[in-house]
């Protein structure tokens, strides 16, 4: 896959980090603000998307990530379904909010919200940059 | 109840485009557009006249909200309708590798 | 504020209608993002911010997997010819005219607009009682993180199948047909 122009490059490089730390921050505090795991996960997959369109990588080094990628979102559902089956196993039941409520309106609040929209944001960019990089790499091969 | 009128009609024109067309792209297309059209008619069903919107800030007394389970619906089936845009449109690329035509009556015709 | 939500509606449906008969495919895939935006738009009118949110950048991800498709296969639709198509938009007509009667009869027995019944959701919308129980201060994401976090576990689900699915249908082709 081909890169683009220095300007686009040179842009890149400083608006990525900028998307990057943009849908941490939905991610972090989607107890408290509108959005959540699922938009700031979107937004994590589209700063790695436009870095990838951006420099245009070679076809040995997207296979590598796109390994990466699907073991990144295999771990995220996975811490998901841990933080349900916590409750399963300590006496009460399926999904049990078993931390502390805390104060309102702060960051560490509202028992394992936070841990969960972590987990969902963490799966659904892997997954998306996963659906992008295979649609990618595919070879044109055969009639057009 | 005008809104819901159109909404359905969003619907209907979605509806048209599966049925009707030909083209794997267009049928995609009017899948997508029947989904939007179901979310439409889901907010708006839970719309209350001069409410807030679900968040509670820090210095609300006592406030009317917007009913909030519809929108936690539509904010499931958003990410389900983006999954499955990507699935299909994925097998309409290994269609199109296979037979050379995104056009469904001859795909029917050639046989690999 | 009702009269610009109906324009937008009415803008979505010229939009989807034109996206379906266009001859290009780039052109229906740009129209289909009036049709997404003009959603997430109403989303805000509706008082709904976090689908407004979510809707913005799930429409920008879809719009980019379209056109990375369109580019690798055709960007001409092959199908779209004059012939004639009269017969097919006399019979769409009336099934149209059929379905909305049908619609107003099931919508007649509906709480009237801006006006839900709110029977499930009473018990939590009071800012006491959801501060409460789950300690969260956005109501949407309390419902969908603690009060049916079995359903976000499904969806989660669904959307590693579909991706799983992508991977295995698209697989490497390295040799020539």
């Amino acid at each position: 896959m081909r890169g683009m122009t220095p300007i686009v490059k040179t842009v890149t490089r400083g608006m990525a980090g900028m998307i990057f730390l943009y849908g941490i921050y939905i991610v972090l505090h989607g107890h408290l603000t509108p959005g959540g795991g699922f938009a700031g996960g979107v937004m994590v997959a589209a700063a790695f998307i436009l870095v990838v369109l951006a420099k245009g990588s070679p076809e040995a080094v997207t296979e590598a990530k796109k390994q990466r990628s699907s073991v990144a979102e295999s771990l995220g559902i996975f811490a998901f379904w841990a933080l349900a089956v916590i409750g399963l196993i300590g006496g009460t039941f399926f999904f049990y909010n078993f931390l502390t409520k805390g104060r309102p309106f702060r960051l560490l609040s509202a028992g394992f919200i936070p841990l969960n929209n972590i987990a969902i944001g963490v799966e659904v960019a892997a997954a998306l940059f996963a659906i992008f990089i295979t649609l990618a790499v595919i070879k044109t091969g055969g009639k057009k | 109840m005008i809104l819901l009128f159109l909404a359905i009609f969003l619907f209907l024109v979605g509806l048209y485009g599966v049925a009707t067309k030909r083209n794997l792209i267009k049928i995609v297309i009017g899948l997508t557009i029947m989904e939007y059209a179901t979310f439409l008619i889901l907010a708006l069903i839970g719309y209350r006249r001069g409410a807030a919107p679900p968040i509670v800030l820090a210095k609300m007394g006592e406030a009317t909200f917007v009913d909030a389970l519809p929108q936690a619906l539509v904010l499931t089936a958003i990410v389900i309708g983006l999954a499955t845009t990507a699935l299909l449109l994925s097998i309409a690329l290994r269609i199109y590798h296979k037979y050379g035509t995104f056009d469904v009556s001859k795909i029917r015709k050639l046989k690999g | 504020m009702m009269t610009i939500l109906c324009g937008l509606i009415v803008l979505m449906i010229l939009g989807g209608f034109v996206a379906l008969e266009a001859a290009s495919l780039l052109s229906s895939v740009v129209l289909l993002g009036i049709v997404g935006f003009g959603l997430s738009a109403a989303f805000l009118i509706l008082q709904a911010p976090d689908l407004a949110i979510v809707q913005i950048v799930v429409e920008t991800l879809s719009l980019i997997i379209f056109i990375a498709v369109i580019l690798k296969t055709t960007s001409k639709d092959a199908t779209a010819r004059r012939r004639k198509r009269l017969p097919h938009y006399v019979v769409a007509a009336v099934f149209a005219v059929i379905f909305m009667l049908a619609a107003s009869w099931a919508l007649g027995s509906m709480p009237p607009f801006g006006n839900p019944s709110l029977r499930m959701a009473e018990a939590y919308l009071s800012p006491n009682k959801f501060l409460g129980p789950t300690g969260a201060a956005n109501l949407v994401t309390a419902v969908i993180l603690d009060f049916r976090a079995y359903d976000t576990l499904g969806e989660a689900t669904v959307l590693f199948t579909a991706v799983m699915g992508v991977l295995a249908v698209l697989r490497k082709t390295g040799r020539k047909q």
